[in-house]
């Protein structure tokens, strides 16, 4: 009998995000969601709508967009808000919008511009004291030592050397004068549990995960897909219809294809147990800088 | 050497061919894993990074970029020539990376058939004994490494002290580096007799020894050919299987923190929490702590349903039968069997701050969802980390650990730490900076919060009040050394004296020749100094007299913990607000000029802080009038 009480790694995985989003509730002034699209964002958010049920989760989801996500993308957005009940704020960082800033054309200043400046703005104009977001531990080495709370100076700037400590399940959510947190309810899971769970949940995630004849084209060893008409053709360049997925999704002409046949969540799963690549390796952003291209990026103030 | 770190070996936790087979049983049998978190304890000599690279190699958590860029890495700043520096992928932070040290706690993940793992890989340094006890809180088994070339040595002594500190009752005993010493079963049988020793007389009852090579990969993942004479599992084998404290937590009685009350709309109220000890069932009988108060559960809500059991480690909402007051903080627990409240107690306390623990200094207190104000008496002893002795000791410095009895402003309700983990763990905030100073374990409340009960007296504080005809209150002047407060304090008192108003002066420097002459000048001797103060002033309103106080009394967290004492609008706090450069300039003690000098240590404004009150009822500008209107000023506020 005390086999089936036993509870999966999972369940502890959720009763632990669980814990953390609620005590992020009880503590902070004006939480708010950080809601990028992406599979882990679907985990947190189905997190969030379990911790407080049956009351929708009292924050709203943030999108800070660079309006060059996958237009797969803008519509499961649209459909998770209106299914969980929460307001959904989308924000575009009007300095970029206006210059037009784009992938193609201004490199690295794309996603300092419209991410990490954007971010900036929206948390600032709304005065936010807390936004969750859905980073992992795993995914890189910085992240691995952040903490579950991690605190930003004023100017949203994350000190590693002083950051304080967390015991047990005890987090201390008291800020000083201009300060925030960033709150990592999932920092403990992994790639593959976050699929075991989209699994067993039916947590609705973005169908580019899943495998489908896409128009691509092949372009300094990445595959990108030609999500519109905005994806400027260079001369010669032919979009070829390849059967591709997705194993993280952010800008579409920064995120890279692989080439797959899964078509439904075990394949996928099957697929990633099996690869020998990791997950940000189709991310542009991580491999500016050297190896210590996050870390900078997080102190300057990047998610 | 370097093959044993290349792709020729096939652990055999590795990705199993069901995977590829039959990828829809691989899921069904892996949803039933469970998770052991556990902690590695030893410096980077021990090859503890090279042991969890290792663990994370053979279980596929390094993927073919990562591992290019890890050879990449070693060939740059590596410290094993051109092999691979598992440390490397251990090891995080850029800065740290180029230091070659750990710093900090890093979490590693990675996972078998059985279970997942979280590790928690903390440096073995001395001054990292916090790393160590943060890293230790949420273990469920700790990995102590030894070098199979040195033995056991103090910082094994100290790491094991540590864990088991934390109350972690699974160790690992790693004697690593075999292959060095050739696998010589001697030399382990001699560490394993030297560590029982030990172990057994700082109270460990028992641990799992077993000899291995990170490096080599011996009784990492199997049995070793190397040690035939070794019959006990192997590494993963043992992590694979080990019962964790979450099933002996499940047959405690029912305690669950309120996190939050979830109430969308005038038919539900739910309370939040995560179960930390028990099960819970529909119909079961509860108590709210500390209201008492009992009731039924009517509902386990999630969000697939109503559950009818809920047990420890899980996050639920219940609902009760009855509508009983319940709020964030309060602790709902089995009715037969509930936990006590106190406010008094003895702990064991880590200090974590580069600021030593101020004895009597207000901090606040947060143990499972309550947080409440704290004081820490005197240490009476600090434990040494390396030699189990105890040491007497003042106050606790970063990294120190000590005995101490606590008090707190409510009473809260506990349990003995070894008992129950989320009822008696606690950490200590810093009012001021905010920051997490200390962790503490709570052993059990102190006799006298239960016994000395408030004697009620029938000539009340009101009684004594009217038969003055007067308001009770405490003028509360602070300001540098020299600013005046002695000077307007004595002519106020004189003024109200004429207005046959009954008043007290408290002056600082009269206080220190008798109350208080046990104390010095240390910031732990301000704090308490402001504190007995504080509690003689709070009598006197009780006696209903105008108290007037001149303290310098630097510390703003002190001057509203007195604030906090005294009944609401009773504290006036006067800034007598002279800038440093005038006060210097008058210096009638010639007490600057000490300072200045260095003859006198700790002198506020020149090497001790003063902090500002940031919105006092009054403030007294010295530049702007003289010592006759300031005091005409504050009579005239008070006495309207």
């Amino acid at each position: 009998m005390i086999d089936s009480k036993r509870l999966t790694h999972l369940d502890r995985l959720e009763a632990e995000s669980i814990h953390i989003l609620r005590e992020v509730v009880a503590e902070a002034e004006k939480p708010v969601m950080l809601y990028s699209v992406g599979k882990d964002s679907a985990v947190m958010l189905h997190l969030a709508r379990k911790a407080f049920y049956p009351s929708p989760p009292p924050f709203p989801l943030l999108h800070v967009d660079t309006t060059w996500k996958f237009q797969a993308m803008y519509a499961l957005r649209d459909r998770m808000a209106r299914e969980s009940g929460m307001e959904l704020l989308v924000y575009h960082n009007p300095e970029a919008q206006e210059r037009g800033i784009n992938p193609f054309d201004h490199g690295p200043l794309h996603t300092d511009m419209w991410k990490t400046e954007g971010l900036k703005q929206a948390l600032n104009l709304y005065g936010f004291d807390a936004a969750f977001g859905g980073a992992r531990r795993d995914e890189e080495k910085s992240r691995a030592k952040e903490r579950i709370f991690s605190f930003r100076t004023a100017s949203h700037g994350w000190d590693p050397k002083n950051q304080r400590p967390e015991l047990w399940n005890l987090y201390n959510a008291r800020k000083n004068k201009g300060e925030s947190i960033r709150v990592f309810p999932i920092s403990n899971w992994t790639e593959l549990d976050i699929w075991q769970y989209i699994h067993l949940n039916d947590v609705p995630i973005v169908p580019l995960y899943f495998a489908d004849k896409r128009p691509t084209v092949e372009r300094d060893g990445m595959l990108l897909m030609v999500d519109d008409e905005r994806f400027p053709l260079k001369p010669g360049e032919e979009p070829v219809m390849r059967s591709i997925r997705f194993r993280t999704l952010g800008c579409y002409p920064l995120t890279g294809a692989v080439e797959s046949e899964a078509k439904t969540l075990p394949e996928v799963i099957q697929e990633t147990l099996l690869t020998t690549t990791s997950e940000r390796q189709g991310r542009a952003i991580d491999k500016d800088a050297g190896g210590a291209g996050m870390e900078k990026k997080k102190q300057e103030g990047y998610f | 050497m370097t093959d044993t770190l290349t792709k020729t070996d096939e652990p055999i936790y590795k990705t199993d061919a069901l995977i590829a087979q039959d990828i829809d049983q691989y899921l069904k049998v892996h949803e039933h894993k469970t998770m052991l978190r556990f902690i590695t304890c030893g410096s980077v000599d021990d090859g503890k990074s090279t042991l969890i690279g290792r663990l994370l190699y053979d279980s596929k958590m390094i993927f073919e970029d990562q591992l290019a860029a890890l050879e990449a890495d070693s060939k740059r700043v590596g410290t094993q020539g051109q092999e691979i520096d598992f440390a490397l992928l251990v090891d995080g932070l850029a800065a740290e990376r180029e230091q070659g040290i750990t710093i900090d706690v890093a979490y590693r993940f990675f996972a078998t058939e059985k279970r997942k793992f979280i590790v928690a890989d903390t440096p073995g340094h001395e001054q990292y004994t916090r790393n160590m006890v943060t890293g230790a809180s949420t273990a469920d088994l700790a990995v102590i490494l030894i070098d199979a070339r040195k033995g056991v040595l103090t910082q094994t002594r100290r790491h094991s002290y540590l864990a088991h500190l934390i109350g972690i009752k699974n160790i690992v005993l790693a004697i690593n580096k075999m292959d060095l010493v050739d696998y010589d079963q001697a030399v382990y049988d001699g560490i394993v007799k030297d560590y029982t020793e030990f172990a057994n007389s700082i109270g460990i009852k028992a641990f799992t020894a077993m000899p291995i090579s990170g490096f080599k990969g011996d009784n990492i993942t199997g049995p070793s050919d190397n040690t035939p004479w070794y019959k006990g599992p192997a590494l993963i084998e043992h992590l694979e299987t080990v019962e964790v404290d979450q099933v002996s937590d499940q047959e405690k009685p029912f305690r669950m923190a309120v996190q939050w009350v979830n109430r969308p709309n005038l038919d539900f109220r739910g309370f939040s929490g995560q179960i930390a000890t028990g099960t819970v069932k529909v119909g079961d009988a509860i108590r709210v702590l500390p209201s008492g108060k009992t009731s039924t559960v009517s509902r386990i809500v999630t969000l697939e349903g109503d559950l009818d059991e809920a047990i420890a480690g899980q996050s639920v909402t219940l609902c009760f039968a009855d509508e009983v007051d319940c709020s964030r903080g309060d602790v709902i627990a089995a009715s037969d069997n509930p936990p006590q409240a106190a406010d008094q107690f003895e702990a064991t306390i880590v200090w974590m701050a580069d600021e030593e623990m101020l004895p009597g200094r207000p901090y606040w207190l947060k143990i499972g969802t309550q947080t409440v104000t704290a004081t820490v008496q005197q240490p009476k002893y600090q434990v040494n980390v390396n030699t189990m002795e105890h040491l007497a000791a003042k106050t606790l410095d970063l990294n120190a650990i000590g005995i101490a009895n606590l008090s707190t402003d409510k009473q809260i309700v506990f349990e003995p730490y070894d008992t129950n983990r989320t009822l008696g763990g606690f950490i200590l905030i810093d009012k001021l900076t905010n920051a997490t100073v200390a962790a503490g374990m709570l052993h059990f409340s102190l006799r006298r919060a239960q016994n000395v009960h408030w004697q009620a007296t029938d000539v009340t504080r009101e009684f004594h009040a009217n038969l003055k005809n007067q308001k009770p209150a405490v003028l509360w002047f602070t300001g540098l050394s020299g600013a005046g407060k002695s000077t307007i304090a004595n002519l106020v008192e004189k003024k109200l004296a004429r207005m046959n108003r009954h008043t007290f002066l408290l002056d600082g420097d009269n206080v220190r020749h008798g109350l208080n002459k046990d104390l010095g000048f240390t910031d732990a001797d301000r704090v308490e100094n402001i504190r007995r103060v504080g509690e003689v002033a709070k009598l006197m309103t009780d006696a209903g007299l105008i108290v007037i106080t001149a303290f310098i009394s630097p510390f703003r967290v002190e001057r509203d913990m007195v604030r906090s004492m005294m009944q609401p609008g009773e504290f006036i706090e006067v800034h007598i607000d002279t800038p440093l450069a005038d006060a210097e300039a008058r210096d009638v003690k010639g007490l600057y000029k000490k300072a200045r000098s260095g003859e006198l240590k700790n002198f506020t404004g020149i090497d001790s802080p003063y902090e500002a009150p940031q919105d006092p009822e009054i403030h007294i500008d010295t530049t702007g009038m003289s010592a006759e209107q300031a005091a005409e000023a504050i009579v005239a506020r008070i006495i309207p």
